[in-house]
């Protein structure tokens, strides 16, 4: 508990906002299904009625409640987002590691394997593949879209693998004689937790990005209530040039803001794991301006307040601690 | 001809079979062979649905609208992004690298969601462009003259104003990261000791070498954008490949989609090769390695 507080105080405010964005449509998906005020699939409500009392968030063409299938949306798209990314995740880090840590003929084949997935353009095959599978629920959706999406992270993986693989930690590891999946296990992964977790929000985003885009298209099951078979059936019904705004724009933005949350997040990680970024931002923050080791030391009060456009051109120039040097002794220095 | 389950007489089937090529005499090894001499000299057979244009043809049709629109987007997205992720870099925590979030949500809209929210306001209810095609067929027919290519052009800035609102803050905080890092190297510190202008720094130093990363993204983009904006050309219904192919999905056109899938493929193969190629010019740290 006191580590998670600690690693709450470290991250960044971007982040944080997203942690607590995340966290709210996370709510949504575990307690939602359950607190519909309607069955999403009812029919029979008056159509097409701006949100009202009754209706929170309005009702579709037939009659369905928009709040109801949005609720439920939100749960399976997160659903199968976050099971897209558990399998891609555990593909990628087993490739990537494995290459990486046996090297050899199993660096090269592995490697060859996860180029040949990378240069698949993932959409178009998804298209395919889903157009000939003789069902189109939600485990076809995962398994596709798993397999179309482990090479990018596997390629990370292997190449900071690669670079820990060569420090003298695991060097003396092998000199004790650990076995290859104890170093594997308790050296090597520990090591890229930051990058796992990383991939992980990629592979979601990712995950999302395009069961929306494939729903959305048509091509997976359209009785199910996902956030893009929303989308699909209020396009199809020409809600947007209908004026039924209520209709259309909740699904949207809660895609965009799950996908914001999710981008937030990673920023987040990034700047836990590469100290250099989340310094820049403090030094600037205090400062104004981006200070140099070679510059003087900063002197707290001068350089406060020149924020803006202005302060933006201001901080290109060196003048601008001459000056202010200047300023501060009377205008001879 | 699945398409007429046991409705089709032996005869018609034998002519139906004959007239679209179908059902190669020989051995699998002797078809797979006389496919590749056809895919050599460009001939992928004909198109099933529009019959009898050849899939070349019909390939070469499509393929130049979207990589002139997707290509000219993806570019013009890669410099915008790039350079407002240098300056972003080069002040992290200024106002630049504060707008970052609101660019991310930017790039989180699904794309057709933000693609019909700009056609409903500037097409349909401002009316100021067209809402949907690659060009007024009634009005120009395609070819090289001022007509036309102004009228593609404003056909065609919708789909490119969506295309580079939503991919360029990927661009930007990729190159941000990357540049923050770079900045913090001794070499920058160094040059910024020898009291070299800001603007040396930023560009000659800095920027110069935070691009090599982006440089490899922009390859596989660059691969992608054959490929690319699938979801685009649908919603503006852009008659380039993407929709080709969702049209070939959905009436099984096997030999046009076929044609597609080789054709993207070589376009990211390309693609990559090419800027493995400008790497080795713009990194010495990789002709070193090559040399050794």
């Amino acid at each position: 508990m006191n580590a998670l507080v600690r690693l709450w105080r470290r991250l960044p405010g971007t982040a944080r906002a997203g942690v607590i964005l995340l966290g709210v449509f996370i709510l949504c998906a575990i307690i939602g299904p359950e607190v519909t005020p309607y069955d999403p699939s009812a029919i029979g409500a008056p159509p097409l009625r701006p949100p009202s009392g009754n209706n929170l968030l309005g009702t579709t063409a037939t009659g369905g409640d928009v709040l109801s299938q949005l609720l439920v949306g939100i749960r399976l798209t997160m659903e199968l987002a976050f099971w897209v990314g558990v399998i891609a995740t555990a593909l990628s880090v087993l490739v990537g590691v494995t290459a990486a840590f046996l090297g050899g003929i199993w660096d090269e084949v592995l490697s060859l394997l996860c180029n040949v997935f990378l240069v698949i353009p993932a959409l178009p095959l998804l298209i395919v593949l889903l157009g000939y599978l003789p069902s189109k629920g939600q485990l076809p959706t995962i398994v596709v879209l798993s397999a179309l999406g482990w090479p990018w992270g596997a390629r990370v993986i292997r190449a900071q693998t690669l670079t820990i693989r060569s420090r003298d930690f695991i060097a003396a590891a092998r000199e004790t004689g650990e076995r290859s999946w104890r170093i594997i296990v308790f050296d090597i992964i520990p090591n890229i937790v930051s990058l796992i977790a990383a991939s992980f929000v990629n592979t979601v985003l990712y995950a999302i990005g395009a069961s929306v885009a494939l729903a959305f298209i048509g091509l997976t099951s359209t009785t199910t209530w996902s956030l893009g078979t929303m989308l699909y059936w209020a396009q199809s019904a020409n809600a947007l040039q209908g004026g039924q705004w209520w209709w259309f724009v909740p699904p949207g933005l809660a895609v965009a803001l799950i996908g914001t949350a999710l981008v937030l997040l990673n920023t987040g990680i990034d700047e836990l794991s590469n100290p250099r970024l989340r310094d820049a931002r403090t030094v600037t923050k205090l400062s104004g301006r981006r200070v140099w080791p070679t510059d003087p030391t900063p002197v707290l009060g001068a350089d406060f307040g020149r924020r803006g456009l202005a302060g933006l051109a201001r901080s290109f120039s060196r003048r601008s601690l001459i000056d202010e040097a200047a300023a501060a002794t009377g205008g001879d220095a | 001809m699945s398409k007429f389950p046991g409705t089709l007489q032996p005869a018609a089937y034998k002519a139906i079979a004959a007239m679209l090529g179908v059902g190669h005499q020989g051995s699998l090894w002797h078809q797979y062979v006389t496919y590749l001499g056809d895919v050599i000299h460009f001939n992928f057979g004909t198109d099933v649905t529009q019959y009898p244009a050849s899939v070349s043809t019909v390939l070469g049709a499509s393929v130049w609208w979207t990589l002139m629109l997707v290509g000219v987007s993806t570019v013009i997205a890669f410099i915008l992004g790039t350079g407002l992720g240098i300056l972003a870099g080069w002040r992290a925590g200024g106002w630049l690298d504060r707008s970052l979030p609101g660019l991310m949500f930017l790039q989180a809209i699904p794309y057709f969601f933000l693609a019909l929210l700009v056609v409903e306001v500037f097409a349909i209810t401002l009316g100021w462009f067209p809402s949907a095609g690659g060009y007024d067929g009634s009005s120009v027919s395609p070819g090289w003259n001022w007509a036309f290519i102004s009228n593609a052009l404003d056909y065609s800035f919708l789909p490119a104003l969506t295309i580079v609102a939503t991919s360029v803050a990927g661009w930007m905080l990729q190159m941000r990261n990357v540049m923050v890092t770079t900045v913090g190297e001794d070499y920058v510190v160094a040059a910024q000791a020898k009291g070299l202008s800001d603007r040396r720094v930023i560009f000659t130093y800095a920027a110069r070498n935070a691009l090599l990363p982006q440089l490899q993204g922009f390859g596989l983009a660059l691969g992608f954008v054959v490929s690319g904006a699938l979801v685009m050309e649908i919603v503006f219904s852009y008659p380039g490949i993407g929709l080709l192919l969702v049209n070939a999905v959905n009436s099984t056109d096997y030999p046009l989609m076929q044609a597609i899938f080789l054709l993207i493929t070589f376009a990211v193969l390309i693609a990559n090769l090419v800027i493995d190629l400008v790497l080795v010019v713009f990194d010495p740290r990789v002709r070193a390695r090559e040399a050794r």
